[in-house]
């Protein structure tokens, strides 16, 4: 089963005692990423990842306005609550081990050594049907 | 035989097969095939005669290909079975064939994708991989290219300087997964340069190879980059910095500047410097005024000018070089934020650097900017 670990540059819950990532040491920073890197590299090693992409803070809002016409976009997403930052897709055989992966890859370190306990989103995938439903 | 020397063969072996008759398209697409059929069956079995094997094959899946098509037409077949190959040089088929491929009806996209397979030798999965796209979708890619030229001749003479743009893209695109790109680009640059006398082919290889030397030292632990002052310049490798200032001496006698050139002639000058401290940054900012002449004054070098400038005359003649440059430039922010720093102004330069370092477009430049940040407020405590 593939779940998406989402994360957000805004619209989750603040976590516990935040700091800015800017406001990291440079080592801190360092262990951070270190431990990212591991981390992916230690669920390819189980055979459970799959993908991991992060976005860039700007964009805009886009729809269709009718024949002829040019999109309208809204420019970029200032007003907007949820600002989405990358996800990780991972493919595991339970929920409970989805929940479990997402748990760890949030005690990631931050300032102080300290796990920054940030939100992420896990959402199951729809799968494809069943050939044997009954 | 390894792959490269294979695909060498490549683009020779396709203009055998469309001098025989066939047309561009479907000779690539043999030619492909042949070229799958050989990574598969060599290694066990290696041929005498490697260009003429895959000349062999390739003719033979061209005409199954033909007679199946000309069968689901009810048409005969119209193509003679083994013409003698026509007079042409082949150094010249490959020379049409990159021009072909970078054509300036495709988009970049297509034109990389299509001079990777068709002069390259790379097969459709390697391509996709090399950009991490599925590979019915790089597939597709080639397909629509090759429908959008359709019809060109092979004998027209091309736009070179789409063809070198062509080739700096997949430069840049550097290695993931088991295709190196850069080298590759390399490789496909070297024999362009070979093929035309242009001083810009010379000039874009120089580039590349001056740039390639830099690359070990180019990444830290984690693929952190390491900035040019910062590299350890031990892990610079001569041979290819010999190379790349032998390649760029010959362009420039030749008395034809261009960007390429001139880009290389930087790039010479940061090779030659045994430390960052030792760089002729007066020279750099000359060859900084040589391409804004070249661009009709590119935003992008007058934004590397003004990190020049700041070396060569100290920050706040960078600052001041950087006036008119819009601020919404990439990398503009994270210039402001060094130069501001380097005027000791610590307080605003972690700001700017934390403001880079949201506009970032890459990953590892985003960390890098973040890094620089976290550094400066560092030193403000």
């Amino acid at each position: 089963m593939k779940y998406l670990l989402l994360k957000h540059y805004r619209g989750a819950p603040e976590p516990p005692d935040w700091v800015p990532m800017d406001q990291w040491t440079p080592g801190e920073f360092d262990a951070h990423v270190k431990f990212m890197n591991d981390f992916a590299a230690r669920l390819e090693g189980t055979g459970e990842f799959v993908d991991g992409q992060a976005l860039a803070p700007d964009g805009a809002w886009v729809r269709y306005d009718g024949e002829g016409r040019p999109p309208v976009t809204d420019g970029p997403f200032a007003e907007t609550k949820d600002l989405i930052a990358g996800w990780m897709v991972i493919d595991v055989d339970s929920w409970d081990r989805a929940v479990q992966l997402a748990g760890e890859l949030s005690a990631a370190p931050g300032a102080g050594g300290k796990p920054i306990r940030e939100w992420l989103e896990v959402r199951p995938f729809l799968a494809a049907p069943a050939t044997v439903t009954e | 035989m390894n792959d490269p020397l294979l695909r060498e063969l490549v683009p020779a072996v396709t203009g055998v097969l469309v001098r025989r008759g066939a047309d561009f398209a479907s000779a690539e697409d043999a030619v492909q095939e042949a070229l799958i059929r050989a990574l598969e069956t060599w290694p066990g079995d290696p041929p005498r005669d490697p260009k003429a094997w895959l000349v062999a094959v390739a003719w033979r899946r061209f005409l199954d290909a033909a007679r199946a098509e000309a069968s689901r037409r009810g048409r005969e077949l119209a193509v003679d079975a083994e013409p003698a190959p026509g007079p042409v040089p082949a150094a010249d088929d490959t020379l049409r064939l990159y021009f072909l491929c970078a054509h300036p009806v495709l988009p970049p996209s297509s034109a990389v994708a299509l001079t990777l397979r068709a002069v390259g030798g790379l097969t459709t999965r390697q391509i996709a991989a090399a950009y991490l796209v599925p590979e019915a979708t790089m597939a597709q890619r080639i397909s629509r290219a090759k429908r959008r030229i359709a019809g060109l001749p092979l004998s027209q003479p091309g736009d070179l300087a789409t063809v070198l743009r062509v080739l700096y893209l997949v430069f840049n695109e550097g290695y993931s997964g088991d295709v190196d790109l850069a080298a590759e680009a390399i490789r496909l640059t070297r024999q362009l340069a070979v093929l035309t006398s242009e001083p810009e082919a010379a000039g874009l290889l120089a580039l590349m190879l001056l740039h390639h030397a830099r690359r070990a030292s180019r990444t830290g632990p984690g693929g952190r980059l390491v900035p040019l002052a910062a590299q350890d310049r031990s892990r610079w490798d001569t041979v290819l910095i010999a190379e790349g200032v032998t390649v760029l001496q010959a362009a420039l006698a030749r008395d034809r500047l261009g960007e390429y050139q001139a880009q290389a002639a930087i790039a010479a000058l940061h090779a030659d410097a045994r430390s960052a401290a030792e760089t002729d940054w007066v020279q750099i900012t000359e060859w900084y005024d040589e391409l804004l002449r070249l661009t009709g004054g590119s935003p992008v070098v007058r934004l590397n000018r003004a990190v020049a400038a700041g070396e060569a005359g100290g920050p706040q003649a960078g600052l001041a070089a950087l006036d008119g440059v819009d601020p919404a430039l990439p990398r503009c922010t994270a210039v402001t934020a060094y130069l501001r720093e380097r005027a000791g102004d610590l307080e605003q330069a972690a700001g700017l650097y934390a403001a880079a370092a949201r506009s970032a477009a890459s990953a590892a430049e985003r960390d890098h900017l973040t890094r620089e940040a976290a550094r400066v407020r560092q030193l403000l405590r």
